[in-house]
């Protein structure tokens, strides 16, 4: 079993690497030229996965509505396995994102996380900050123009 | 009576070859991208995958662009794809309160933590026709502002603070599935909000709209509407904790609800809610007027035979896909159950047609006899 | 989870469960006949006819009982890996896998109800062997009588009378399998 900090730091790298836009973490990996050698544990596989609210948005939980997921799982050739869960239908950045967890347990991992993981963060922060940005701009500024007496 | 035949089979092949083409169009007009379906056309793909009830943007577009724009054909398709996945299981349920806001008002409190943001929306266009856009559909970029760190929180936490609003209250971790067992009635109230969700946006306006006229008046106040982005999480069995496995962009309605108590519950504000998938603000105000207006039950209201409080005729009438796939039936050949009711109506003719004969000839017989 | 809980699926999931489910249909259509079938392996005792009953049958929304000798922590982590069936009490499953006096009473298990008959349990048992002799079967899909070795009669006999209600049996021995329905008259 892995330790805490260890599956906060896991947890978060699996998160990004679902949430990348399609290609992209494929594309990073593979200008890295490794191709290690693994063994297929779960064949890509496209699924989905049933989203659920909360009524009230704090309540009882409903069903909302799937999501499109597709899953991988592999073994490199030091025993190292990965898992790769992302968001959408693509079969490579499944494959790619269980490549990169099990990279990230390796000695390779200080050189994924600056090449592949470290891009990835940025841009989801500049694309989220952009948005933000904008909707801070719509933001109401209310001034009272008059205030009558009776 | 059942009667085989063939012969169709051609003339369908060529009717298939033809909508091809008309999906088309004339040739010497571009082709539509699945990108531009999906970038430019979003709110039609919001719909597509919120009645379809599968987000996912470059699907719904391709259905859009297959269904040449007719979004219920779209969501069909989508339906249909959708049970051919297998499910991996179930997301732990959404926290909104931690949306990333790209719009959120409040129609009840003017200044509020977070403020009243407007995103991009359509509220304060004059809708009169753009012209420009038909030449020339290029825009500059909107302007930005420094970002606040601050929360925004729900407004139905406030009035939960004070006691005014009811508790949203509790209820199993795994709600019922009507996509996995046929519905029910009486449908509990998470039943009832994901028939909702997906159930048919004119269906649902015209619902709430009646809500609003009087039938079953339930003074509902938006009292949030927030859009923004969520990330999904889920519990990964092999890893033993949980991770983001996507992000979605949902549109939450809170309705609070005029209440002036009822044998069981003191006065105070009620609670209407409506979560869809995308940027979908009709739907989603409308989900939680009719979600409300179905409350009457629970909340010791009395009912007082409106629509929108009939959960029967909600729930079995707002599936779009259901409806047209019942009601388009009717066009396909039915040659021998109309012969039948064709057997049947000139039976009736030939005994009516004798026995006015037979009346007339009666008639005659004294006539004849002066 | 270990590493030997995240092997032993298909290999090629959409081949191997579609041979899979042609097996066990077949083998619902023809009580008493035994079926070979390949590709799942699961962690030790489990048959790989039983593994790939679980693996073509099982997933996300049906309830798994497993009796005590299948409850072990490398049972669970290939069940959560491979289908991720919730793991439930007998009287809530969809599919059961034990042996045949580890999954007994009968009556624990649902039978499904008037209106939704389907509602109900498949029990999987892990049997020694399996041959064409021993109980007499007769019933829709068999032409005039099959044999197979049960291991008791009563049991499917008072199954029987509950039809269209009751229990479906898929009995597993290495790599063979056969199934006994509840339409099953046993004898």
């Amino acid at each position: 079993m892995l330790d805490q900090t260890t599956d906060t730091a896991r947890r978060d790298w699996l998160s990004l690497l679902a949430k990348s836009p399609t290609g992209r973490a494929r594309d990073l990996l593979s200008a890295l030229d490794l191709s290690p050698s693994h063994e297929l544990l779960r064949a890509p596989e496209i699924g989905s996965v049933m989203v659920r609210g909360r009524a009230g948005g704090t309540g009882a939980p409903f069903n909302l509505g799937e999501i499109t997921v597709t899953r991988a799982s592999l073994k490199l050739a030091c025993g190292t396995v990965g898992h790769g869960y992302v968001q959408g239908r693509s079969k490579e950045d499944a494959l790619s994102a269980a490549l990169i967890d099990a990279l990230m347990q390796t000695e390779a991992a200080d050189h994924i996380a600056d090449a592949v993981l470290a891009p990835l963060r940025q841009e989801m922060a500049t694309r989220r900050a952009t948005r933000a940005g904008k909707a801070a701009a719509t933001k109401v500024e209310f001034f009272t123009m008059a205030r009558g007496e009776d | 009576m059942y009667v085989a035949v063939k012969g169709g089979e051609r003339a369908i092949e060529n009717a298939h070859a033809w909508l091809g083409e008309e999906r088309r169009g004339d040739r010497d007009i571009a082709e539509l991208s699945v990108a531009q379906i999906r970038e430019q056309l979003k709110l039609a793909v919001n719909r597509v995958m919120a009645e379809g009830s599968l987000y996912d943007a470059d699907l719904a577009a391709l259905a859009i662009k297959q269904a040449r724009g007719d979004m219920i054909e779209a969501i069909f398709l989508i339906r249909a794809y959708r049970t051919t996945l297998p499910r991996f299981g179930g997301s732990l349920p959404l926290d909104t309160a931690e949306m990333a806001c790209e719009r959120r008002i409040s129609a009840t409190f003017k200044d509020l933590p977070g403020g009243q943001v407007l995103g991009p929306t359509f509220d304060y266009t004059h809708r009169l026709i753009d012209f420009q856009l038909a030449a020339n559909g290029e825009v500059a970029e909107a302007p930005s502002r420094e970002t606040s760190a601050d929360p925004v929180p729900h407004v139905t936490g406030f009035l939960n603070r004070e006691g005014l609003i009811e508790e949203a209250g509790e209820g199993e971790d795994t709600p019922p599935d009507l996509t996995r067992e046929p519905l029910e009635f009486p449908a509990d109230r998470s039943l009832r909000l994901q028939a909702l969700t997906r159930s048919d946006e004119g269906f649902a306006l015209g619902m709430a709209y009646s809500t609003q006229r009087g039938y079953g008046r339930n003074h509902a106040f938006v009292g949030e509407l927030r859009i923004g982005e969520v990330a999904v999480e889920m519990e990964i069995p092999e890893l033993g904790f949980a991770i983001e496995i996507g992000e979605i962009t949902l549109t939450e309605c809170e309705t609070v609800n005029q209440f002036t108590g009822s044998k069981t519950e003191p006065p105070q504000f009620t609670r209407g809610y409506g979560l869809v998938f995308g940027q979908s603000e009709r739907k989603s105000i409308s989900m939680a007027l009719v979600d409300r207006a179905l409350r009457w039950e629970e909340l010791g209201e009395d009912n007082v035979g409106a629509p929108a409080q009939d959960v029967e005729f909600v729930l079995s009438h707002g599936d779009n896909i259901q409806a047209t796939g019942f009601l388009e039936h009717i066009k396909l050949p039915h040659y021998v159950d109309f012969q039948s009711e064709l057997e049947l109506v000139r039976t009736l003719r030939k005994e009516v047609e004798e026995a006015r004969a037979a009346a007339d000839m009666a008639n005659q017989v004294p006539e004849a006899a002066e | 989870m270990n590493s030997a809980a995240l092997s032993g699926g298909f290999a090629n999931p959409a081949q191997e469960a579609a041979h899979g489910f042609r097996a066990l249909m077949n083998a619902m259509a023809r009580p008493g006949e035994i079926f070979e079938v390949s590709g799942g392996q699961g962690p030790a005792p489990l048959s790989i006819g039983a593994a790939v009953t679980l693996l073509t049958l099982c997933d996300a929304d049906t309830g798994l009982y497993l009796a005590p000798s299948f409850d072990s922590a490398e049972m669970r982590g290939w069940v959560a890996f491979h289908f991720g069936a919730p793991l439930v009490p007998a009287e809530r499953a969809d599919f059961a896998l034990g042996r045949w006096e580890e999954l007994l009473p009968l009556e624990q298990y649902r039978i499904g109800t008037a209106e939704y008959p389907d509602r109900s349990a498949t029990l999987i048992v892990e049997s020694d062997s399996l041959t064409q002799n021993g109980a007499t079967l007769r019933g829709p899909g068999i032409k005039d009588s099959a044999a197979l070795s049960l291991p008791e009669t009563t049991a499917f006999q008072a199954n029987h009378t509950l039809f269209p209600l009751g229990l479906d049996f898929v009995f597993t021995a290495g790599a063979q399998l056969a199934a006994l329905p509840r339409s099953t008259e046993v004898n």
